[in-house]
């Protein structure tokens, strides 16, 4: 009888979403105002500036109870959410392209000092030339700080995002800061329907942030950062390595209870007709949405066409897309940043990693697309099949592509 | 086609300087807001270097970002668009490497004292030589009207609703204080004066800083009830003093007027940088 109460309780919380026409920024802001954390510094640039110019009016609303400071640079933004998360509050911040790349010092320091900061990143290129609309080459230069990469497709994944990103960052077995990442413009500019679930539901979700350790404990002094040379830097490095091994599963948990209470399924990825596929792609973002167009095109022509959307990027889930892609003659990875490392973007060379020890692997194929906010189309997408069809078929492919530039 | 015309024509209009520097047919139209005071420091800018015979080839533009960092995207000289608040270090680097060329920077408030702040004071201790032209709006304009570190106590932005409880920073005095030889302020209301202080300024030597105080009615003006821009700009007349032969720097201070505009500090003693890196060259060279 309790048990059928409890079920009904949370369907009645399911059904008590409401439906937003917000963007992505906005969504963001949304989830941010019901986790209320203790302290938010922040620094405009667009396309990121509208998440913590909203939640500033927030706190001047008196509807949160955060201390929130606009500082000077995104250098102090990370350092003062350092500070504060440090000293055992719930901090957050929100940035984009050159002000995530000003943070670079202090995302490391995040990490290393296991401060379970929650960012959400409007992606954006990074100069030069300077350029203001979206791609991911800002978040893919941080891909080795020792964060958790979550990438959203649309507003409603960042906002679910960033309320899983809380729980996922602060679980002691984790303890890394998060970003939370959506397309610039694309997501954080266009508007969307995005069911919000009731205040209550979201705080009693994220639950009252209590460290372990935390300065300013004065029964329990500590010290954090503290020089470490030759002798303890390896073990300390060493340790931050370990809680990103194990991040996968506490990041499926949190996701399974958050289906339980807000009534949508996340995983590592999503799979689209991925389903006896013989032609997958693999892609991060708002394309995801686009190609899901493009799949049901091509199915419907008979193509078996299918997509691997990536949605946590770090820890990359190297063994399940593997899996994914075992039953697939060939796999187009898509980039939208060139890691400029001699052979394609930084997605390709993960997916490339992944699938390295299987006997039977897809032929795979790179395309670096959409820099500065390039346009990508159902067509254009649709011709990556092609080009994976006849790779198949006649063995002519090229590795590293580049998908709607001009020559 | 527009020198077509005055050719059929045949009354040939002299077009004024600035449209031999701007880079009309690239990059306008330009994406100021109608009305900003940031044209008028463009039109001085151009109408000093042009006054003192520079050509555009002696001349480099270095800016960071922000609306007044867009300046040098429309002037057809040596222009470098940088990274918010670096627009002096990345000058420093020109100005090092060639010390012959007319180096300057366009910052903003924010661009100029927050996050570069570090760089402005910097640049001025060394007193080298480069003219940094700083246009105060008092808020960061290009991304919405945040509060920046020269918004007035009280004022208000969208990131201070109930107004600024930081007090802010006076360019001039901090520059001043950090070692810039030449400190001038004017606002757009004066634009002759503005070329006037522009032209003094590029021909000290040594860390030359004007302050130009410019309206953001887009959002300082929205946010402030202070009117459009043409109310901000007359205000300007109200809310400036003059330095002058009769009303010296702390005179004019004394009078309470937010806008003390004129020279308001000089100094031709002290060696500039680039010279004093030369001449330490020379003398480490003639040791060996």
């Amino acid at each position: 009888m309790a048990k059928v109460l409890q079920e009904a309780t949370k369907m009645t919380q399911v059904q008590k979403m409401v439906k937003k026409a917000l963007t992505g920024n906005e969504a963001a802001a949304y989830a941010m105002r019901q986790i209320n954390p203790d302290v938010v510094a922040a620094y405009p640039i667009t396309p990121a500036t509208e998440i913590v110019q909203i939640y500033s009016s927030y706190v001047a609303d008196g509807l949160v109870n955060t201390e929130f400071v606009a500082v000077e640079s995104e250098h102090s933004a990370m350092s003062a959410t350092v500070g504060a998360c440090a000293a055992g509050g719930r901090a957050m911040t929100a940035t984009s392209s050159q002000g995530l790349a000003l943070m670079w010092e202090m995302l490391y320091i995040a990490a290393g000092l296991r401060l379970p900061i929650v960012m959400p990143v409007t992606n954006r290129a990074l100069s030069a030339p300077i350029n203001i609309h979206g791609d991911h080459s800002d978040t893919m230069g941080a891909r080795d700080a020792g964060w958790i990469h979550i990438f959203s497709e649309n507003s409603q994944e960042v906002y679910d995002n960033i309320i899983q990103a809380i729980r996922i960052a602060e679980h002691k077995d984790v303890l890394l800061p998060v970003m939370v990442t959506m397309d610039g413009f694309i997501i954080s500019h266009a508007m969307e329907v995005v069911e919000v679930a009731p205040d209550e539901l979201v705080s009693k979700f994220v639950g009252i942030y209590k460290p372990d350790r935390y300065l300013l404990d004065i029964d329990n002094p500590m010290t954090m950062g503290g020089l470490d040379f030759t002798d303890y830097y390896f073990e300390h490095r060493r340790s931050l390595a370990e809680p990103m091994f194990h991040a996968k599963e506490h990041i499926l948990a949190v996701a399974s209870e958050f289906e339980r209470e807000f009534g949508r399924k996340y995983g590592l990825f999503e799979e689209y007709r991925m389903d006896n596929a013989e032609y997958a792609i693999v892609v991060l973002g708002s394309t995801a949405g686009t190609a899901k167009v493009a799949v049901d095109e091509l199915r419907e022509q008979g193509v078996k066409a299918g997509m691997i959307k990536v949605r946590i990027f770090r820890p990359f889930p190297y063994d399940e897309i593997a899996h994914a892609v075992s039953e697939c003659r060939a796999a187009a990875v898509l980039d939208r940043s060139d890691g400029l490392a001699g052979r394609g973007g930084p997605v390709f060379g993960e997916v490339r990693s992944a699938i390295c020890d299987m006997e039977k692997k897809p032929v795979t194929m790179n395309y670096v697309y959409g820099l500065g906010g390039r346009d990508i189309n159902v067509e254009m997408i649709k011709s990556v099949y092609k080009d994976l069809q006849r790779a198949v078929a006649t063995g002519e492919r090229a590795l590293v592509n580049y998908l709607g530039v001009r020559d | 086609m527009a020198e077509q015309t005055m050719v059929a024509t045949k009354h040939p209009v002299r077009r004024p300087a600035v449209h031999e520097w701007l880079r009309v047919k690239k990059k306008f139209p330009h994406l100021w807001c109608p009305g900003c005071g940031i044209g008028i420091v463009l039109g001085g800018t151009i109408r000093a270097l042009e006054s003192l015979g520079y050509s555009k080839d002696e001349v480099v533009m270095v800016a960071g970002i922000g609306c007044t960092g867009r300046i040098p995207v429309y002037v057809d000289c040596n222009t470098l668009h940088t990274t918010h608040g670096r627009a002096l270090s990345f000058a420093t680097g020109v100005k090092l490497a060639r010390p012959d060329l007319k180096v300057m920077t366009f910052m903003g408030d924010g661009d100029a004292l927050a996050i570069g702040g570090n760089h402005f004071i910097h640049a001025a201790r060394r007193n080298i030589d480069i003219t940094a032209i700083i246009v105060n709006n008092a808020i960061y304009g290009m991304t919405g009207g945040q509060c920046s570190p020269t918004t007035p106590l009280g004022k208000r932005a969208t990131t201070a609703v109930y107004g600024s409880v930081e007090p802010p920073f006076d360019t001039c005095e901090l520059a001043k204080s950090a070692g810039a030889s030449f400190v001038a302020r004017s606002t757009v209301y004066h634009v002759k004066h503005v070329e006037q202080m522009i032209r003094m300024a590029l021909e000290h030597k040594g860390f030359s800083v004007v302050e130009i105080i410019s309206n953001c009615h887009t959002y300082y003006g929205r946010i402030n009830m202070e009117g459009g821009a043409v109310e901000m700009v007359k205000a300007m007349r109200e809310k400036s003093i003059m330095v002058s032969e009769t009303m010296d720097y702390e005179k004019a201070r004394a009078t309470g007027k937010p806008y003390v505009i004129g020279v308001l500090h000089r100094d031709t003693e002290r060696p500039e940088y680039c010279e004093l890196y030369e001449q330490m060259m020379q003398e480490a060279i003639g040791r060996k």
